[in-house]
């Protein structure tokens, strides 16, 4: 279990646009430094947004890795009920999910009329 | 001179970023709010504008996670998001380190403060200036309260901090400003997002108007937690600011659940 190493690879790559470039050129490259587990280094690689929720990443970190992976924000909160869903409940952190999947927000809002 | 503003605002991401998903008449009130405090720093004569912000991991990591950090670069660059995603472009920022370094010194003299001569603003303070300062053309003092990652700065510490800004505000001959950014009940960037506990926004807001020290640090983590969601705690950056305003009262002139924008977006002015 290395979460700290996890969420300091999404934080290295949100910080710098060269690490960005390095790492989606050569992934394996990238990870070489940072210790991780295998289950953790395939969550990262697919990338799979909904194990690394679990696993107990920030969002605060996790939705700009959605992002530079283009996952638009309702694929991203998809992503991780799915995880939930396939993983189980997050395993550490503050991140959890309260709201057993429920949406909170609509697609396009609109003030109900009185 | 002395603090001439002190307000709170909003800072969520979606604010920019998910703009044409909000309800346009409850969107566009909540950006005219965000221009009256434009204005209202701007008729203040603030010479700078000190942001006290809760940021998300741009710069700082729990590798070496300060209670509290201050800016002094010459200046700064934002957003760290991707523009598209963020809808604000990537720019340059103002700082004046001088006033900077003579602000650290004074609140140093009662709380250990970090500074930084390099900072990234993330939405914590780029999604407030491209309202507050959409020229980007008066100089900005960043600050950070650690709300991210646990151990949290205790509140009474961010009372503290908010007295010692003031004393380091009035310390100084150039008129400052001062906005805290964040809060008040959310569960941000989760499935829950668009979670909003209303009813315990406008208990804490209660509180907040008043400027009730006590109530406002009669919170514990775990309930913040519980009732507010990990969003709940930024209300850090709006004590720092109601301590800052040293006994003032607040006029709360804008609040409205905004679920796509993930909080109950909120605009507050201090009647120093």
């Amino acid at each position: 279990m290395s979460l700290y190493y996890v969420q300091k690879i999404l934080y290295d790559l949100n910080r710098s646009d060269q690490a960005q470039r390095e790492y989606l050129d050569n992934i394996d490259l990238f990870l070489e430094s940072y210790p991780l587990t295998d289950e953790e280094r395939k969550a990262i690689v697919e990338p799979d947004i909904g194990l690394l929720y679990v696993l107990g990443v920030n969002g605060q970190l996790l939705m700009h890795f959605a992002a530079l992976h283009k996952i638009d924000w309702d694929d991203y909160l998809k992503a991780m009920v799915a995880g939930i869903e396939q993983h189980g409940p997050v395993r550490a952190g503050v991140y959890t999910m309260t709201g057993a999947g429920k949406r909170f927000s609509a697609s396009i809002e609109v003030k109900p009329s009185n | 001179m002395s603090l001439v503003y002190a307000g709170v605002c909003s800072h969520a991401p979606g604010i920019t970023g998910r703009a044409e998903r909000a309800d346009p008449v409850v969107r566009d009130e909540f950006y005219a709010n965000l221009d009256i405090m434009r204005q209202d720093i701007k008729d203040s004569g603030a010479e700078a504008l000190v942001v006290v912000a809760a940021e998300h991991f741009a710069n700082f990591f729990m590798s070496n996670m300060p209670a509290f950090c201050i800016g002094m670069a010459d200046d700064y660059e934002g957003p760290i998001e991707d523009p598209e995603w963020i809808k604000i472009e990537k720019t340059k920022i103002p700082g004046n380190p001088d006033l900077s370094k003579r602000i650290i010194t004074e609140v140093m003299q009662t709380v250990d403060t970090a500074f930084a001569e390099e900072w990234k603003f993330d939405h914590g303070i780029i999604v407030p200036l491209h309202f507050l300062t959409p020229e980007y053309d008066l100089p900005i003092i960043p600050v950070n309260i650690n709300c991210q990652g646990p151990p949290l700065t205790p509140l009474h510490r961010t009372w503290d901090f908010g007295e010692a800004l003031r004393r380091a505000c009035d310390s100084v001959p150039e008129k400052i400003a001062i906005v805290g950014t964040g809060g008040i009940s959310h569960w941000p960037a989760t499935p829950d997002s668009g979670k909003i506990n209303e009813a315990w926004d406008l208990d804490f807001l209660e509180r907040f108007k008043a400027n009730n020290k006590e109530a406002m640090l009669s919170y514990t983590d775990i309930e913040t937690y519980e009732q507010a969601g990990q969003g709940g705690f930024e209300i850090r950056t709006f004590i720092a600011i109601a301590a800052a305003a040293r006994g003032a009262k607040a006029n709360v002139h804008f609040y409205a659940p905004i679920p796509i924008f993930a909080v109950g977006c909120t605009c507050a002015k201090f009647e120093l």
